[in-house]
């Protein structure tokens, strides 16, 4: 069992305080949901996590180790895996080969000079590639692929790396609603096999409603919620500054 | 103090200058992103035109002012036609062939210049009203160049207006920001391009017309004045104006000082300058982040490993083994330059084909294991082997020196850092005669006895580059060369899943550097001697335009670029004293027919038929 | 490019959007590494079916016979500085003609010339001299310009063991650290051109010397010489400023205005072409000449001066060629003959050529033969009749002592000239035989 443990995180840019004073934590087998309207420090939060943007305070713990200083790098070998929300996989190479690399990158043989990289961790490759859905497509380039393939490429590549925590920016984001529900049901499902932690921003309340284990409502840099769908559906709170601007 | 005053005004009368030229420069970089090899020439032909009216029209002072202003027209004019006529149809081609075909005008224009106006140095008129000097604190300084530091800000200021005050300057900038929203508004881009190598190439020429009354006129202005300008654009930060313009006033005034506190080392100076801004500030002075171009990146899937290929190179590699048997000695020479020349671009091509990073100095590298070579030689007396051994080695180290700066930057910052650290190793040899002999190079480094036979060498060769090339094929395909291509793919992702992309490029850099240390170390003792002209920025120039030729997707491209640049050049240069025509010529077109390198398109048409 | 494609693929959208660069292919562009090797094969094949032709065909002309031509293999940088080398190449064109009108070498065979341009590169030069050996099977080379390229060729017909006279490269390591038994070497180098300035520097009344010289062999040992030269004649002189611009880059504001700043009587200039044209029109502007002498090195070949036309510099004490004032008969005849064929006045280098190819052919006929060892033989102690006047290739160090002409520079018509000048002979201005026996390495 894993444990994100995030306290105090702060971080302003110039004058504009983006992120203040967010404390939250996110246990094995949990689907939560971040949300929030835009500007309210989602994409902050999430760089702040991964360690792409050094906060001005706070802390963030995994497993009681803190992760704040690190590069993104080292967080992602202790365990943090990354999602993008504009999908950015390796476009010169085949779908399989992108699986490839990120788990030679695990195995730390990424500065091998002699044995062809298509021929290693092929199977395995193979075999996430299925659990997303993709195995048929293992061979074409990624360059070619229909967007919402590509989603499923990252999320295998970011299964690749054998996380305890997916952070997931937007990641139905530009598919079709069907396309959408879809990877979501495959997330929780691949939470629920493999014990993973999952933070995800995402603008379609479908989405978060439907999957969701708990959510997290972000306004101008605080929580201002955090709770199961139901319990956030109702407060009145997140109702005055959030849904309420989109009825 | 009066003499420091006026040394101060000499380097502003200089930034002028630099300033004109460059900024014309980094106006075309800033909305096309093309790296304007030929913008030297530009210059250089402003100049001539300058000359020529001048000559006939510059006795009075609307006459010669008259003929600045229509040799700058010219120049504009020209720039616009190559616009049109070669850089339009190349858009859509890898980025860096649009440098490839720019650096094929520069060739054309050597000659035609040297063709029109004849090989002679011409001194042209003085401006008419200005040939005296006022003093100042008691010291002449020349009227002229007053003018010319007046003319600096002057062009700065109508620029300024031509940007914010007209549609056309907005339209510029628009895209000069966000390329993409300029076509939003509905302009048509393509007379907006031309519009601005129009400007441009004008600017080019007005700074070369305006050299007329100093200095003579002559063939080699364009390549002086085009690494000049790239240093200004670069340190000012690519793509800005005021950017430049500090630039410029801050490299006059080095250069203006510089030669009283280091008299000995002008060469360098300018190049160590460019090299601490770079490393201190990442996009020069006033650079924006996102201005980095050229990356090599072409997201054709490079090639896979065929299962049939390994035979098909042993077949090559046997015929290659066989040819001493069937030609002359000469031809022997030819493919010994060949199989060297083929490594050389191939270690350029590990950088540019699997980590997008397009060096303009790669050289240096293959000058150090020469040099390298040869020192042991010299004075250590080493024998062949060891000093073939140790050229790798020297260049590596060399290169995993620089590297470690060079890889903290990105697309042309990247290469100016190249460039920078090449032209400080070139210097070095260049003037620390004692140890490296200087320009006279080092003589007398021939092979051993048992491998001076011309065969025997070739052999030797041969199978020191097969062996090369095939573990920097191995390389290419092993983890290593995916981790280089996933930074450069995306260089986001790559971190995001554990690639440490800036170690592997390191890496990749000290490889690349080795493997051309090979190559320098065998052409030492093929050419018997080394000389400061192996790191020249030329040779640098023709390794990036063999792996252009060849293709930069593919891993055999660079291979068959590099033989098919030699063999043209070797063979050109026999038959004709206007072989950079020709050469120049050749590349054009093979750019025109061919927009993805010779292999990438024939094997395209292959897999069609 | 018309409206309706550039709406659909706009340039300038393809030219800036990296992202979107490469739309998405149709076709995956997958390259097969076999096609590609076996595309490589193929232009292999033809590559050496190309060659062998070549050199077949080459073979097959060089047929040796006792009536085939003496065939001279010539390399200079043609297109790297062709200011200097057309004059030079007209000099030994004419030289060629003359040769063959009179009845050629070695008893009736013609001389030929095989020339090559050297692109300005040393590794192009060796190349280029290794294709004329083996294909064109010349009997000698000469020629080249630069200094760098003259030493590799040097270093190249020594290890090839075939004779090579140096024309115009100016470096005393050609003679003499780096010198060897194939090279010979025409032109006054650089020594001696310093040695004749030194005479004169040594009567000026000036002691506070300034020198400026492009930053490389050339300028750096003209430089060493003169002072060391200067300094053994007069030792009251003292040298206050140097300056050693980039060869091709001198600032000359700033330049100028630091020679003046050190307040010298006089100075040495070793700077040329277009470099020398910026220091003279920033010096001249700058007041830099008023009231000091200059002492130039080459500044009076017509080469150099006659591109500044009247801006030419006025009381220079040069070494040059004052070509339209030399009347003995052998310069006469030369000029008269040059003039007629080309319809120009000759150059420096137009002497150089036309004495290199009247040496080889004096070699020639001395050593009856154009076996290599017969021909340094013969080139040892050479005499011959040139322009300047007769000339002898020392056999102590290969140097020939041909002149230079010492004078003052003038304008004169609207051009630069040289006045009160005299022949300087390069005999009188080199070392002893036992001097430089010391200075070259052993055989």
């Amino acid at each position: 069992m894993s444990q994100l443990e995030v306290t105090d995180l702060a971080r302003g840019f110039g004058g504009v305080q983006a992120v203040r004073g967010v404390s939250f934590t996110l246990e094995s087998g949990e689907l939560l949901a971040l949300i929030g309207p835009n500007g309210a420090g989602k994409s902050t939060c999430f760089n702040l996590l991964n360690g792409q943007l050094r906060p001005d305070s706070g802390r963030v713990r995994l497993d009681g180790v803190d992760l704040v200083g690190r590069t993104p790098r080292r967080i992602w070998a202790m365990g943090v895996g990354r999602t993008f929300q504009i999908t950015a996989t390796f476009a010169s190479m085949t779908v399989a080969e992108n699986v490839q690399t990120v788990l030679l990158s695990r195995a730390r043989r990424l500065f091998g000079l002699w044995r062809p990289a298509s021929r290693q961790f092929r199977d395995e490759a193979l075999a996430l590639l299925a659990r997303v859905g993709m195995a048929d497509q293992a061979d074409r380039p990624c360059g070619v692929l229909a967007y919402g393939d590509l989603k499923r490429v990252e999320l295998a590549m970011a299964l690749a790396s054998d996380p305890k925590i997916l952070l997931m920016d937007e990641p139905t984001a530009g598919m079709a609603p069907a396309e959408r529900l879809e990877l979501m049901a495959l997330t929780a499902a691949l939470v629920r096999e493999r014990g993973l932690a999952v933070l995800f921003t995402e603008h379609d309340m479908d989405v978060v409603f439907g999957h969701a284990t708990r959510l997290l409502v972000l306004d101008r840099g605080t929580i201002i919620a955090d709770g199961p769908p139901d319990a956030v559906r109702t407060d009145r709170r997140v109702q005055a500054v959030y849904l309420g601007d989109e009825s | 103090m009066s003499f420091l005053l006026v040394q101060a005004l000499s380097g502003l009368a200089t930034a002028a200058t630099l300033f004109l030229v460059s900024s014309g420069l980094t106006i075309v970089f800033g909305v096309t992103r093309i790296v304007n090899f030929a913008h030297g020439s530009l210059c250089m032909i402003g100049a001539y035109l300058g000359w020529s009216l001048i000559e006939r029209f510059g006795g009075s002072v609307g006459g010669f002012w008259g003929s600045v202003a229509l040799a700058s027209l010219g120049a504009g004019a020209l720039g616009a036609a190559m616009e049109v006529g070669l850089l339009r149809r190349l858009y859509r081609s890898p980025e860096l062939f649009q440098l490839l075909g720019t650096f094929g005008v520069v060739l054309v224009a050597q000659d035609a210049v040297a063709w029109v106006w004849g090989p002679e140095d011409l001194m042209g008129r003085r401006a008419p009203g200005l040939k005296g000097s006022v003093d100042i604190l008691g010291q002449p300084f020349p009227l002229y160049d007053l003018v010319l530091i007046g003319l600096g800000p002057l062009v700065l200021g109508l620029l300024w207006l031509l940007f914010t005050r007209t549609r056309w300057g907005v339209l510029v900038r628009a895209a000069t920001q966000d390329r993409d929203m300029a076509s939003a508004l509905g302009v048509d881009p393509a007379r907006l391009f031309t519009g601005v190598l129009f400007l441009g190439s004008a600017l080019a020429g007005l700074g070369g017309a305006l050299q007329v009354p100093r200095e003579a006129v002559n063939l080699h202005m364009d390549m002086a004045m085009i690494v000049e300008a790239f240093v200004v654009v670069v340190v000012g930060g690519m793509g800005s104006l005021t950017g430049a313009f500090l630039a410029a006033l801050l490299i006059g005034q080095l250069q203006a000082f510089g030669i009283l506190v280091f008299p000995q080392i002008t060469l360098v100076l300018v190049f160590l300058f460019m090299a601490v801004v770079l490393v201190l500030r990442p996009h020069g002075l006033m650079g924006r982040a996102e201005d980095a171009p050229p990356a090599a990146a072409a997201a054709a899937p490079v090639l896979r490993l065929g299962n049939r290929g390994g035979w098909i190179a042993l077949a090559l590699l046997a015929l290659l083994a066989t040819a001493p048997l069937l030609v002359g000695d000469y031809a022997v020479i030819v493919l010994t330059e060949m199989v060297i020349l083929a490594l050389f671009a191939a270690s350029l091509h590990v950088l540019i084909g699997l980590g997008g990073l397009v060096s303009f100095g790669h050289a240096a590298y293959f000058g150090l294991g020469a040099y390298g070579a040869a020192l042991l030689v010299r004075h250590l007396g080493a024998p062949m082997p060891l000093a073939l051994a140790a050229a790798p080695l020297v260049a590596g180290l060399g290169a995993l020196i620089a590297g470690w700066f060079c890889v903290r930057r990105s697309g042309l910052y990247f290469a100016m850092l190249t460039l920078a650290f090449a032209q400080i190793t070139w210097s070095v040899a260049f003037q620390w005669s004692g140890f490296t002999g200087g320009d006279n190079g080092l003589l007398g480094i021939w092979p051993s006895a048992w491998a001076s036979g011309k065969a025997v060498y070739y052999w030797l060769t041969l199978a020191l580059c097969a062996g090369a090339l095939a573990l920097l094929r191995r390389a290419a395909f092993a983890p290593f060369g995916y981790a280089l291509r996933a930074g450069r793919d995306s260089a986001l992702r790559a971190e995001s899943v554990g690639i440490d992309v800036r170690r592997h490029q390191w890496c990749a850099f000290a490889l690349a550097g080795s493997a051309a240390g090979l190559a320098g170390g065998l052409y030492a003792f093929a050419k018997g001697s080394v000389f400061p002209t192996l790191m020249a920025v030329s040779v640098s120039v023709d390794a990036l335009v063999m792996i252009l030729l060849g293709g930069v997707q593919t891993v055999s491209g660079p291979l068959a670029g590099a033989a098919l640049f030699h063999l043209l050049e070797s063979q050109v240069m026999r038959a004709t004293d206007l072989w950079r025509l020709l050469l120049g010529l050749t590349i054009v077109a093979l750019v025109l027919l061919f927009p993805r390198g010779i292999v990438g398109v024939l094997s395209n048409r292959r897999e069609r038929s | 490019m018309n409206a309706g494609h550039a709406g659909e693929t706009s340039p300038f959208r393809a030219a800036v959007a990296r992202t979107d660069r490469h739309p998405k292919p149709e076709r995956p562009r997958m390259l097969h590494r076999r096609q590609t090797l076996s595309l490589l094969m193929t232009s292999a094949v033809a590559l050496i079916a190309a060659l062998t032709a070549g050199s077949t065909s080459a073979l097959a002309q060089a047929a040796p016979a006792s009536s085939a031509p003496v065939r001279v293999g010539e390399i200079n940088s043609y297109t790297g500085l062709p200011a200097f080398t057309i004059p030079y190449r007209q000099g030994w064109q004419l030289a060629v003609e003359e040769i063959n009108a009179k009845g050629g070498v070695l008893g009736g065979r013609k001389l030929e010339v095989v020339s090559r341009d050297d692109a300005g590169k040393p590794d192009d030069a060796v190349r280029v001299a290794q294709e004329l050996l083996s294909s064109e099977k010349v009997d000698l080379l000469a020629g080249t310009y630069f200094s760098h390229i003259g030493l590799a060729v040097a270093d190249f017909a020594a290890r090839n063991k075939v004779p090579f006279v140096a024309a115009e490269p100016l470096t005393d390591a050609i003679t003499w650290s780096k010198g060897n038994r194939y090279s010979f070497r025409l032109r006054p180098s650089t020594y001696m051109q310093a040695a004749m300035l030194v005479e004169e520097a040594a009567k000026l009344p000036a002691k506070r010397w300034a020198t400026v010289a492009p930053n490389y062999e050339y300028g750096q040992s003209a430089v060493t010489w003169f002072k060391q030269l200067l300094k053994e004649k007069r030792p009251d002189v003292e040298f206050v400023a140097e300056q050693w611009p980039a060869q091709g880059k001198l600032e000359a504001g700033p330049t100028v205005q630091a020679l003046a700043a050190a307040n010298p009587e006089a100075i040495f200039n070793v700077t040329f072409g277009a470099d020398l044209a910026k220091l003279v029109r920033e010096g001249e502007g700058r007041g830099l000449f008023k009231n000091r002498r200059v002492v130039s090195l080459l500044t009076g070949e017509p080469e150099y001066l006659e591109p500044m036309k009247d801006e030419a510099p006025e009381g220079w004490i040069v070494t040059g060629y004052p070509w339209e004032q030399i009347d003995t008969p052998e310069h006469k005849a030369f000029r008269d003959a040059y003039s007629a064929r080309f319809k120009e006045s000759p150059r420096q280098g137009s002497v150089v050529g036309y004495a290199t190819l009247k040496a080889i052919a004096a070699a020639l006929d001395k050593a009856g033969s154009t076996e290599p060892d017969k021909l340094v033989a013969a080139f040892r102690g050479l005499s011959l009749s040139s322009p300047f006047g007769p000339i002898t290739f020392r056999a102590s160090d290969h140097q020939a002592t041909m002149g230079a002409y010492v004078g003052v520079t003038t304008v004169k018509d609207g051009r630069g000239t040289m006045k009160d000048w005299r022949y300087a002979d390069g005999a009188a201005y080199l070392p002893g035989d036992e001097a430089v026996r010391a200075l070259r390495p052993a055989e």
